[in-house]
């Protein structure tokens, strides 16, 4: 099969993923994104049997795949599932919506609103934006001074999506959390991420480390990423004492270098394999 | 490998020829962040990276 890559910049998930192609007897159609010009209303010539979106911008992934697809090609992961997984409020929604356990969260528009529900579900709560990634701008407020001050904090940022508040119940898990992957309906691999800040994206030091494919840990993961739309995902959980495991949320242009680095696994030629026998079908 | 010069201190910067645009490099005398670039005469060049912006992440 002839299968594109689209992306910015190079990292380990790049070549990698270039490499399985080329390894498995297909071609690999590396698209540079950011110096192509991408015209709407006539062809691009960007054929491929599908195209791999690995752009680390989520603007320029949207709106590549967006192109793409209006051409008629299939990308992994689709429009849908790239913007639903880039909204922590529509990941949230669709996964409470199918009865998935996820951490107790609600909106808020207003500092009092943000308060009188932090009250309900009992501190520390924890405030993110709704859109963002690598632990960027997510705190933890522990009574209701620190909390006010957040908000006011998000509230004077020039990004009106600050202004929607997605306050969720903080979860006391162990030190660590679970990444597990989704790949088109199989959780192949998973890793904890180590960390004795509250925090443990690996972008922000967590470290990782293999996780066993529980069924329990299956049986949620496949859940989660089909209720999302499928395709290939990053799951992540979280460990609550009282609930067991919750999804946190779910990735669309996943990191996985700390996952084969410490699992051995070929994940990318995992993700190409199961893409190749879908599009097949 | 091939030689490239960094655009911002001068040095000469050795990169793979098989690298792909958008590859990082790191210049060793400057430590400037330098991105592989490649124009329509494929003619190959060091640009400074782009900084991480709001949007990245996965
Ligand atoms: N409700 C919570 N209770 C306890 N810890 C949490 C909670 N929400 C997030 N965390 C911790 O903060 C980290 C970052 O949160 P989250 O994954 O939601 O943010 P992100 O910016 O989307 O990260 P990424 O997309 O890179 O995975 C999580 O990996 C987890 O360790
Ligand atoms: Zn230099």
């Amino acid at each position: 099969m002839n299968i594109g890559l689209a992306y910015d910049v190079v990292r380990f998930e790049e070549k990698s993923l270039l490499q399985a192609i080329n390894h498995l007897g297909h071609v690999s159609k590396p698209i540079h994104v950011v110096d192509k010009e991408f015209w709407i209303n006539e062809a691009n010539g960007f054929d491929a049997d599908f195209i791999i979106q690995r752009c680390v911008s989520f603007s320029r992934a949207l709106a590549t795949t967006t192109i793409f697809e209006r051409y008629g090609n299939i990308v992994v992961n689709n429009l849908d599932v790239l913007r639903n997984t880039a909204d922590k409020l529509i990941t949230t929604s669709m996964l409470a919506k199918r009865n998935i356990p996820t951490p107790a969260t609600a909106i808020a528009f207003n500092k009092q609103t943000a308060l009188s529900i932090a009250r309900k579900m009992g501190f520390p709560v924890v405030v993110k934006p709704v859109s963002g990634s690598w632990g960027r701008n997510i705190a933890r407020a522990f009574d209701e001074q620190s909390l006010l001050d957040i908000l006011e904090l998000r509230e004077n940022m020039p990004n009106p999506q600050m202004k929607v508040h997605y306050v969720q119940e903080h979860v006391d898990k162990p030190e660590r959390d679970i990444r597990a992957f989704y790949v088109w309906g199989e959780v192949p691999v998973a890793i904890y991420r180590v960390s004795k800040m509250w925090k443990t994206n690996t972008a922000l030091g967590g470290r990782a480390q293999p996780c066993p494919v529980t069924d329990e840990l299956r049986e949620l993961v496949v859940k989660a990423g089909d209720a999302l739309g499928g395709g290939v995902l990053g799951v992540d959980i979280l460990e609550s004492r009282e609930k067991g495991l919750l999804v946190n949320e779910i990735n669309g242009v996943v990191e996985f270098r700390n996952t084969v680095l410490v699992t051995g696994y070929d994940l990318p030629s995992k993700i190409v394999e199961n893409t190749v026998k879908v599009v097949k079908r | 490998m091939v030689n490239l010069a960094c655009p911002v201190c001068g040095s000469s910067v050795e990169v793979p020829s098989d690298s792909l645009p958008g590859e990082l490099f790191e210049c060793g005398d400057c430590g400037a962040q330098l991105e592989y670039f490649v124009d329509e005469k494929n003619a190959a060049s060091l640009r400074v990276a782009e900084e991480v912006a709001e949007d990245w992440g996965q």
